[in-house]
């Protein structure tokens, strides 16, 4: 446990410590089944998640992202390599790093308020200090009307928002974020990329962030990690350094993010090519969509 | 106050399509009943059954009389008995299945033999194996709902989105924690369909079981459950009372149905937002 985040938490409930925590992965490979029905997802993949940063990590759909994340929230743990945190191995799943999945998974059988509290009792912490905070997390989601509402009664924004709050109540270290608006429309979708960087830039904790949209990641990261077809690895890493905080409206004039998401589209093209002629359906959907949009 | 009366408006035309159906249901029975007496010819099949107005004189006949009450409620404690029973054994049964890989490896097999055997095909082992015909009854008729509601425990559990135990996992919640505030409400849906599927089995079962094995204990007449009124019927000639009887099952059947939707709806009340 990170003994900052009780010093600094004293003076204000609701204050969220800033930690400095961060996650390395050293040659790490995992395959699925067995015999000659193996299939290496993660090869020789190293990569970091530095501390105070937002990483975000991109590469075409069905590359192993899941798969990586799933080992760094230590719900599997890898065939080979290691991935440490602040130089501790990850042997298990834990508070200090939350997961943000795909799909909601906020639990449908709560309403909102409690969803939050589910942390904290969970762990036998249901005092005032965690009711305090659950509050202004509430508040500072904008969901203080909806907590007693069921998810279903939320709108796919509120739900994701409600699901940060309720990461958020966990204090965690690093939050680990996969796809979490995909499927949303793109209104909310831009809304909740500022909504979500305003977090960050908050408290700048150590944040990771997997995704497939390009834009999304430009706009959000600090670190971007493009990774390589199945088997997945680290394709490669390059800083981000468009000043915060950043707006939609501006990143689409910025120079600077036109040439970094030209880098990144031909990098991405690259590995399509790769992948390409071996079959994978997901490479060819992309040349596709690559070819309309430089055509 | 807009949709308030909106949803009034649509359950009075509801009520009122499913009375007007019934009506008419009644008058093609009344006159397909009647079709010897009244046209000299008699309608095949419907002609032999009684015709819904003797039925109901039959009926209000049947009002005053103790012993008739007396069935519903012997039937009705059997349901009741035998439904518990099934759950109080069932749920547990299935969510240790569901849980516990082990077990599931060494129940599974036998529970899935012992299942497509049908609960009346036990009728004759039970008589043998249980000291009073009463015991007898009630067990035919929890085998009715236990297995029902063993499968959907199980297959609710067992189809937990894995995202939900992960999420609390990383929370840091207990294995205990997660079971009762995860597994056990994720699976509380299922928990219901299966009551209520096992609650319909329960009634079928029952009335065979009252038939065949003569009533129970009290031996026939007054405490031998709707079976053995509409079996005593029969073979006392009395064709109007059997027809009162399977009604008198088919709303006793939807009455335990509504209680279980009804108690099912409060202990699932995320489900109604939807």
């Amino acid at each position: 446990m990170n003994t900052n985040t009780q010093d600094s938490a004293k003076p204000r409930t609701a204050s969220f410590a800033q930690s400095s925590s961060e996650i390395v992965a050293n040659n790490i490979s995992k395959s699925y089944g067995a015999g000659p029905f193996a299939k290496q997802v993660v090869s020789n993949c190293s990569f970091s998640i530095e501390s105070n940063k937002l990483t975000v990590m991109i590469g075409p759909s069905g590359c192993g992202k899941s798969t990586l994340i799933q080992l760094i929230a230590g719900f599997e743990s890898p065939d080979k390599g290691k991935i440490t945190m602040n130089g501790k191995p990850i042997t298990g799943p834990g508070k200090d790093r939350l997961v943000l999945f795909q799909e909601s998974a906020l639990f449908p059988w709560m309403t909102t308020y409690d969803n939050i509290m589910y942390g904290p009792r969970a762990r036998g912490e249901d005092n005032s200090e965690a009711a305090e905070l659950a509050e202004f997390l509430l508040n500072k989601v904008g969901l203080e009307a909806f907590r007693d509402k069921y998810p279903q009664q939320l709108s796919g924004g509120m739900q994701r928002r409600a699901e940060l709050a309720r990461a958020m109540i966990n204090k965690p270290e690093v939050m680990i974020l996969d796809e979490p608006f995909r499927g949303l429309d793109n209104m909310s979708k831009e809304l909740m990329w500022e909504y979500y960087a305003g977090l960050y830039e908050e408290d700048r904790n150590t944040n990771f962030f997997v995704t497939t949209d390009i834009d999304e990641a430009i706009f959000l990261a600090d670190r971007l990690l493009i990774m390589t077809n199945l088997p997945t690895s680290t394709r490669a890493v390059i800083e981000i350094d468009i000043p915060r905080p950043r707006r939609i409206d501006d990143i689409g004039n910025n120079a600077r993010a036109n040439e970094i998401k030209k880098e990144v589209m031909t990098l991405l093209h690259e590995e399509a090519m790769k992948s390409f002629s071996g079959g994978s359906k997901a490479a060819a959907d992309f040349l596709d969509a690559y070819s309309k949009r430089a055509g | 106050m807009t949709i308030s009366k909106f949803t009034d408006k649509l359950f009075s035309r509801a009520a009122l399509r499913g009375i007007v159906a019934i009506g008419i249901f009644m008058v093609f029975w009344e006159v397909g009943a009647r079709s010897e007496e009244w046209f000299g010819h008699r309608f095949p099949f419907i002609g032999l059954v009684p015709p819904p107005t003797d039925v109901f004189v039959s009926w209000t006949g049947l009002i005053a009389d103790p012993s008739y009450w007396q069935s519903w409620y012997m039937s009705f404690l059997r349901v009741f008995g035998g439904f518990m029973a099934a759950m109080i054994v069932g749920i547990p049964l299935g969510l240790l299945m569901a849980v516990n890989r082990t077990f599931y490896g060494m129940a599974f097999p036998s529970f899935e033999v012992l299942r497509p055997i049908p609960p009346l095909a036990w009728v004759p082992a039970s008589i043998i194996f249980w000291p009073t015909q009463e015991l007898s009854i009630a067990f035919v008729t929890f085998l009715g709902a236990f297995y029902t509601i063993v499968i959907n425990v199980l297959g609710g559990a067992k189809s937990i989105n894995k995202q939900f135990l992960q999420a609390a996992q990383s929370m840091g919640a207990s294995q205990w924690d997660i079971f009762r505030r995860i597994v056990l409400p994720a699976t509380l849906p299922s928990i219901v369909v299966g009551s209520a599927v096992g609650m319909g089995i329960t009634w079928e079962v029952v009335v065979a079981a009252e038939m065949i094995s003569g009533g129970g204990s009290s031996g026939g007449g007054a405490g031998g459950g709707l079976g053995f009124f509409i079996w005593s019927s029969y073979v006392g000639g009395s064709y109007e009372q059997i027809i009162v009887g399977m009604i008198s099952i088919g709303i006793a059947g939807y009455i335990s149905s509504e209680l279980l939707r009804q108690l099912g709806g409060l202990l699932t009340p995320w489900l109604k937002t939807r």
